[in-house]
């Protein structure tokens, strides 16, 4: 395949999910659901299509190339355009985000006619499918622009479509508001790290004065040996922009509130695709990270610091998607570690694993969840002996109300199993490679962060085995999980295909091969050869088995008998296990330190200062003028006696002055 | 020529042909009245247009220009004097496009004295375009208080329960800062035996000395208008109080005035008062944008939240044209539309709300989205154009003003523009928790379970705006296009006065 044949398709990337959304918006009610999730899923599978032809095209050309849309803004010497950029960096995130995307995609048909349903609106089908499509655009955009400008309209589209997937069922959660506020939450925390973001290309506009990633790119040693501060600030405040979008420490606290939206959503947005934008950004950036050692350690310590603290607190939730969620930021802090060393090639890789073995996880909870719903409403419909409080208390992601699911929902639970022990780190399954590639690296060159990855490995595995435990083995501690039944079919594929994916993605960067280095190389800077270290291997596996075992001792061999029974960790840990729970206290702390305090401060100025001061002072002036009037009216009295007085007065004045001058 | 008129006279009066036909339909052909005057907005849009379609781009200078000689006054020549460039011309055409939706939006909003509301509404239109028209500055001010008449009696008249309070305070508060401007009108014109826009910049050097006191009366003057903190307090209690379509264009044209008159005036007449000026205001606009923002977040009732939210938006169209950097001054001319498009769609909206609820109050609401999906699409895409969201309008206006103030050599500091950026955040906040107020959570009200969703004509009132709210957020180039030239004389002008100042 010719590169500058395949190379004009690249908009198509976004024109295909754009016109999806077109269509659905214009046809959609007429279609019903099968017509809108058809649609929806062609324009993503198209979308995957062309990211492979442009894969093709650059098997001859790996240089890759540009390709110029349309000039967006020029205002002086700044310009930015519309310009797709194929590389191999670029098409694969595209190949991730589209090829996981539509099988999401067919998935959600069948999970979103039962949730619709089970929620109450059917007519919402159809906008969720515009929103995935939005989400499958924007996220086109973040990857496969050219210039820093572009690559935020992506960067905040995506969280916009985060945005709305959370909120998508708005009106319910806690209190009827909690999905809507969990929305917020996200789009704020991620404003937050957004401005650090825009901070960066203001910064790098007027050091290397364009945003376009091969001029800032080439120039980066040049600058950095002059101005290595402004290198440092652009790199940091870009990774105040990661720390939000990838949820790292201090900005992860949205992502586990996310998991409010559909489990698609929390499958493809908020574990393989676009919580890994962080990751590409710092990848896409290696030029302006590795001039400075001091950015590379931040990064490095942030990544790791989160991998490990993610990790304790997953091992204290019940609730099978937070689990998960925090599980997420663990190994997005895996990726940012090994960006942050300057090993890009590991944290693709690991990216590329996990975006396979995550959202298979994500699927199957989702299945996992289907199929408790199920048996809820079953029990419910025969009245047997569900009382009514329970009825509406009843939450189909505590894993506490599981258990047994193994015999209920065996295909689910094998495709679980796959990517539950590829994410615990067993080989030969993809994410024992790709973890391992980071730890060899942090082994070499950093054993401190080599000491606390590898700490953080043993908590994901000892929290996987806690998870396999409490969802499919013993048995059913609620009605619904001894009703559960397997999911349809729509469902299941979709979950297989990923856990075939799942178990073998490691070959994309065997240790012989290096294909994915290979292929890498030629768009990311710096790429040193990867080390296999048996040692390191070896080690990494065995901290895996011994999680495994740990947990199983713990949760396995006697599992919970009912659903009100304590964590068998609660008593011993005590204390701990109470903070691991609660999540270490941040999201309160975070309210007592900025959130209330910004309150009480925008309180101050909308009530005593503006209607206090300030409007009080207007009309202080107003009233001024009025009461001045009020007084001199006393004058115009009308009495001719007491103006003659008054010219009396005056006369005599004027006299007074002129005698004595 | 159109019609063998001059375009830009065709423009600004086509308004008072529409008022005149309405003075003449009786107060019960309420229809009529309508029709008349949203065909001669509509013909006025289409008049705009024409005059676009006559207007060199590729020029920076004053272009259409008329020019005839009007009043004698102890010698000075007052003329009738107009003209358009690029500080101007999209200032033009967003007047003549929200006027018309403006008058869609009160078809059934507005059943009281149908004949007075058009009336008002026409005389206003004619006042706004003269403004931005206007090259006399005795014109000019003509045309500036002419504004406050029909605006004053759109507010006290079919405003709200405060409403005399607030248009008496309206009046008061912008008269008073015009008066000062007068008072400098009047010294400048009499020193340089002309009021005219070309020969008081060529003569500018008679005010070397002056220039200071000139530049703060019409700083205070447009300051106002803009409003500026502190001098918003008008602002608010003047949209609460206004209809709806009184807020759309106070929001989307009114309070353009004062950014114009900066444009326009104090920076070409008094260039080296302006540098010296400059960190002060971009002090008090960035004040400005984190302010609102904070008060914007408080309020209970939306129209006052969007109205707060103004202040804040018009602080990065300030800190853009204090910038005096390319990117800054275009941004800001660029934001005054956006903010306009934006700010007025979100007037419509509540408006829309006001008319089936007749509360403004968010604790009324909730859930919204729910009951009327159409609005809440729509709402969520206007919220987000004001947020700032990429690919939609509010974000090239904002982005280009802090590119530009970030790097601005008179500021000379980026920490003005880094300031501003939290301003990005906080609108964020205040914008999310209004919709989440008002259009997620559950159905709280029972009155709000029947609700019907927007009609046809409704849907079409907003459906334009939504239009270039994309349409500048995806290719905003034809925008520039039209701004940068005049932009870039205007940047020339200021920094040749900067170096003289500097040798």
């Amino acid at each position: 395949m010719n590169f500058e044949t395949v190379l004009p398709l690249a908009p198509w990337v976004v024109f295909f999910p754009v016109l999806g959304i077109i269509l659905n918006l214009l046809f959609g009610k007429r279609l019903g659901e099968k017509g809108i999730g058809v649609i929806a899923s062609l324009a993503a599978g198209l979308s995957f299509g062309v990211a492979a032809l442009l894969a093709l095209g650059l098997t001859g050309h790996p240089e890759g190339g540009t390709y110029h849309l349309l000039r967006w803004l020029a205002i002086g010497d700044f310009t930015a355009d519309w310009n797709f950029r194929v590389d191999t960096l670029s098409v694969t995130m595209m190949l991730v985000v589209a090829g996981v995307g539509t099988l999401i995609h067919i998935y959600s048909i069948g999970y979103m006619h039962a949730d619709v349903r089970h929620e109450g609106d059917p007519a919402r089908f159809r906008r969720f499918f515009v929103f995935l499509n939005l989400f499958v655009a924007a996220m086109m955009i973040l990857v496969s622009a050219d210039n820093f400008l572009m690559l935020f309209v992506g960067w905040e589209g995506v969280g916009l479509c985060s945005y709305l997937l959370i909120g998508f069922w708005f009106e319910k959660g806690a209190g009827g508001i909690a999905n809507a506020q969990a929305a917020k939450k996200a789009f704020v925390v991620n404003r937050i790290g957004d401005f650090g973001l825009l901070i960066a290309i203001f910064l790098i506009f007027y050091n290397f004065g364009s945003l376009d990633f091969e001029t800032v790119f080439a120039q980066a040693p040049q600058v950095a040996a002059v101005l290595p501060g402004v290198i440092l600030a652009i790199t940091l405040f870009m990774l105040l922009g990661v720390t939000g979008k990838s949820a790292q420490l201090p900005l992860y606290v949205w992502l586990p509130d996310a998991m409010a939206g559909p489990t698609p959503v929390s499958a493809l947005i908020h574990a393989a695709t676009m919580v890994t934008a962080g990751v590409y950004l710092v990848a896409r950036s290696q030029a302006l990270y590795q001039q400075i050692a001091l950015a590379q350690d931040v990064v490095m310590w942030v990544g790791a610091a989160t991998a490990l603290f993610a990790a304790t607190i997953a091992l204290g939730q019940y609730d099978i998607k937070k689990v998960l969620a925090y599980s997420t930021i663990s190994q997005l802090g895996f990726m940012v570690t090994a960006v942050g060393m300057g090993a890009a090639v590991a944290g693709m890789f690991h990216l590329v694993t996990h975006a396979f073995f995550k959202a298979l996880l994500f699927l199957g909870a989702g299945s996992v969840i289907l199929g408790l719903e199920h048996g809820h409403e079953h029990a419910a419909a025969h009245g047997s002996h569900t009382e009514e409080g329970h009825h509406a208390a009843f939450d189909p992601q505590d894993m506490r109300n599981m258990g047994g699911l193994r015999g209920k929902m065996p295909l689910t639970f094998w495709v679980y199993l796959i990517g539950a022990l590829a994410l615990a780190g067993i080989a030969p399954l993809s994410g024992f490679f790709s973890k391992d590639e980071i730890l060899a690296d942090a082994s070499l060159h950093h054993p401190a962060v080599y000491v606390v990855l590898t700490a953080a490995a043993f908590l994901t595995a000892f929290y996987v085995a806690r998870q396999l435990a409490m969802v499919f083995f013993g048995k059913p501690r609620s009605e619904a999980a001894a009703g559960a039944v397997e999911s349809p079919p729509v469902v299941t594929v979709p979950l297989v295909i990923l856990a075939v994916l799942a178990a073998v993605g490691g070959l994309l960067n065997f240790p012989t091969t290096h294909w994915l280095e290979k292929w890498l190389e030629h768009s990311l800077y710096g790429v040193q050869p990867a080390k296999f270290i048996l040692s390191v291997a070896l080690i990494s596996l065995a901290v895996a088995l011994a999680g495994l075992l740990v947990g199983w001792l713990i949760y396995g061999r006697k599992p919970l008998a009912d659903a009100r029974q304590p964590d068998p960790l609660a008593r011993p840990l005590n204390g701990l296990f109470l903070a691991l729970e609660n999540k270490w206290w941040v999201d309160e702390l975070y309210q007592a330190l900025v959130v209330r305090p910004y309150l009480r401060l925008a309180q101050f100025l909308a009530q005593p200062v503006d209607q206090g001061v300030i409007d009080g002072l207007v009309n202080g002036v107003g009233n001024l003028m009025r009461a001045t009037a009020q007084s001199w009216r006393r004058i115009q009295n009308g009495y001719v006696r007491s103006y003659a007085l008054t010219i009396l007065l005056g006369v005599v004045l004027v006299i007074t002055y002129l005698v004595l001058r | 020529m159109i019609f063998g008129l001059h375009p830009l006279l065709l423009v600004t009066f086509l308004p008072l042909v529409g008022f005149l036909i309405i003075l003449f339909l009786k107060a019960e052909q309420k229809n009529a009245i309508r029709w008349t005057a949203l065909l001669t907005s509509l013909a006025t849009f289409g008049a705009s247009l024409a005059m676009l379609a006559q207007f060199d781009p590729a020029r920076g200078d004053l272009q259409l220009v008329y020019r005839t000689s009007w009043l004698r006054v102890g010698g000075i020549s007052i003329d009738f004097y107009l003209g358009v460039d690029g500080l101007s011309i999209l200032l033009v055409l967003l007047t003549t496009f929200l006027t018309p939706i403006a008058i869609l939006s009160t078809w059934s909003a507005v059943e009281e004295r149908v004949k007075g509301f058009m009336a008002f509404f026409l005389l206003l239109e004619t006042g706004m375009l003269g403004v931005f028209l206007a090259l006399d500055l005795v014109l000019f001010y003509i045309f500036w208080e002419f504004t406050l008449v029909p605006m004053y009696f759109l507010i006290g008249v079919w405003g709200g329960e405060r409403r005399v309070y607030a248009a008496v305070k309206f009046f008061l508060f912008t008269m008073f800062g015009s008066l000062l401007m007068l008072l400098a009108i009047l010294v400048m014109g009499l020193q340089a035996g002309s009021f005219a826009w070309n020969d008081l910049l060529a003569q500018r050097q008679l005010f070397a000395q002056t220039q200071l006191w000139l530049f703060l009366a019409f700083a205070l003057a447009f300051a106002i208008k803009v409003p500026m903190f502190p001098l918003h307090t008008w602002l608010p209690d003047a949209h609460v109080e206004a209809p709806t379509a009184g807020s759309v264009i106070l929001a989307g044209v009114l309070l353009k005035m004062g950014g114009y008159g900066f444009l326009r005036f104090n920076l070409p007449f008094f260039p080296e008062a302006s540098l010296q000026a400059a960190p002060y205001m971009a002090v008090l606009a960035v004040i400005g944008i984190l302010y609102g923002a904070a008060v914007s977040l408080m309020q209970k009732d939306v129209k006052k939240l969007v109205a707060y939210s103004s202040v804040s938006h018009l602080g990065f169209v300030m800190l853009g044209i204090f910038a005096f950097t390319q990117q800054g001054l275009a941004g800001g001319v660029l934001q005054m539309i956006n903010h306009g498009l934006s700010t007025g769609a979100l007037f419509l909206i509540v408006g829309m709300l006001y008319e089936r609820r007749h509360t403004r109050e968010m604790s009324a609401y909730g859930g919204i989205w729910k009951v009327m999906p159409i609005l809440g699409a729509l709402t969520l895409i206007v919220m987000l154009s004001s947020a700032g969201l990429p690919g939609l309008n509010g974000f090239v206006g904002e982005f280009t003003i802090l590119l530009g103030a970030f790097g601005s050599q008179v500021l000379n500091s980026p920490y003005f523009a880094g300031a501003a950026t939290i301003g990005v955040i906080l609108a964020a906040v205040y914008l999310l928790v209004m919709f989440e107020r008002v259009f997620l959570g559950p159905v709280r009200v029972e009155a709000n379970l029947s609700l019907k969703d927007l009609n046809a004509r409704e849907v079409i009132t907003l459906l334009p705006v939504l239009v270039l709210i994309f349409w500048i957020g995806l290719y905003p180039a034809p925008f520039f296009d039209l701004i940068n030239p005049s932009v870039e004389r205007l940047v020339a002008l200021v920094q040749s006065m900067a170096v003289l100042a500097i040798h």
